[in-house]
């Protein structure tokens, strides 16, 4: 059986990694593979989302609005119709 | 007692209350999954951060840092400068916020009532430009206190003392704490409480998510991580989108007569969406969230009316 299909937002940050795209789609189970499929498909996006093996501190990874982080990060795993979005760390405050 | 001996005296203390319409209904024979809405509208300037505002204020009279007739100065996108204003106009301190050129116009109308003095940072950078200003104004003027609630135990230790051991007190049973994570103080504060009265209590952080203007950041280390966050404390965290957040906020309003300002509609989202994991589950749960403040501030951005869109606050800083 191949891998789901998941739908990846990128922040505009990385998007001259993607050719401006702002959606791509690539296969995995899990976050890791979707970060190595990524990185396979645009060149030095891996890069920019990891860090010794470990997602950088400024970067917040979301499984259908869920915080990685929280979900076993790396492990999380994938299936089909999630949808995954990128984004850099900001600080909010009401 | 509702007698006060003056404004700031009546902080805190606020009303926890049912949404018996909102709630979702259990599965036949199972317990029931109850949200409950902290109303921290009732607080001295209708926010949240009246609690902070007065404990890093109190803490830094404690300790010297703030001599009579001192400059405050702060990064903020309204609520916690709109508190420091007020605390500052009663104690006789001056107040500077830096605040995003792009937070709602009540808030400036606001701020400049009480005699606070506005630094506008540029809007692409969001609240994230707005505390490296800061940070740069305080190092330029070393007679300015710096309180910065983003790294200011007081603010944690404020919702420790007061936010967490008032919905203890008020809902034992609590199995969920709901708030919105942005200084990261209510989540740190409450949530460690709740947590140390009751290791199961899940902590849940719900951010809004900006929109692009704000993620225009130079580059990915210019993302901010509040000095105060301690992900230890949280068992899970949502990035809720401005239309999500819109559609509860308007359903606070329509279902339960709660008017609230935008980043509850952010909270209640992750709220209501644990509360139907409990349902589907089949367990009880009594899920208690913060509503940070009322809605009236957030009138300008059009996003109540009829033909309201959320569009719209992508280019806002809504929390």
């Amino acid at each position: 059986m191949s891998a789901p299909t998941i739908e990846v937002r990128i922040p505009t940050i990385l998007r001259p990694f993607t050719k401006g795209e702002k959606v791509v789609s690539v296969e995995a189970t899990n976050l890791a593979e979707l970060i190595s499929a990524l990185d396979a498909n645009y060149t030095g996006l891996g890069e920019r989302l990891l860090e010794n093996g470990e997602l950088r501190r400024f970067i917040n990874i979301y499984i259908n609005d869920e915080d990685v982080r929280f979900m076993g990060s790396l492990t999380a795993s994938l299936k089909a119709g999630d949808s995954v979005t990128i984004l850099p760390a900001v600080a909010g405050g009401c | 007692m509702t007698r006060y001996e003056s404004l700031e005296a009546s902080l805190g203390h606020t009303p926890l209350i049912g949404l018996p319409k909102l709630s979702p209904k259990a599965q036949a024979g199972k317990p029931a999954v109850r949200l409950w809405a902290k109303l921290e509208d009732r607080n001295p300037t209708g926010s949240i951060k009246d609690r902070t505002a007065i404990a890093m204020i109190d803490d830094a009279e404690k300790t010297g840092k703030l001599k009579p007739g001192a400059t405050i100065l702060e990064p903020t996108s309204g609520n916690t400068g709109i508190s420091l204003a007020m605390v500052a106009k009663v104690r006789g301190y001056k107040l500077i916020c830096v605040m995003p050129e792009n937070t709602s116009i009540e808030r400036t109308q606001i701020l400049e009532m009480w005699g606070a003095k506005i630094i506008y940072s540029p809007a692409a950078g969001g609240s994230n430009e707005a505390v490296r200003v800061a940070k740069e104004l305080a190092a330029e003027n070393p007679d300015w206190v710096f309180l910065y609630q983003y790294g200011n135990p007081a603010n944690t230790l404020a919702h420790y003392t007061t936010t967490g051991p008032e919905i203890y007190e008020d809902l034992p049973t609590v199995t969920h704490f709901v708030a919105g994570l942005g200084t990261t103080g209510t989540l740190m504060g409450a949530g460690k409480y709740l947590r140390e009265k009751n290791p199961n209590i899940s902590v849940i952080a719900a951010e809004p998510r900006y929109g692009e203007v704000v993620y225009g950041l130079r580059n990915l280390d210019a993302g901010f991580v509040p000095e105060l966050y301690d992900a230890s404390v949280i068992t899970r965290r949502f990035s809720v989108g401005a239309q999500d957040s819109v559609r509860r906020v308007k359903e606070l309003l329509e279902v339960e007569g709660i008017f609230a300002g935008i980043s509850t509609g952010a909270i209640l989202h992750a709220a209501l969406g644990v509360a139907k994991e409990c349902v589907d589950a089949g367990v009880g749960a009594d899920i208690a969230f913060i509503v940070c403040d009322g809605g009236w501030k957030y009138l300008s951005t059009g996003v109540y009316g009829k033909d309201g869109d959320p569009e719209v606050l992508d280019g806002q800083l809504w929390a």
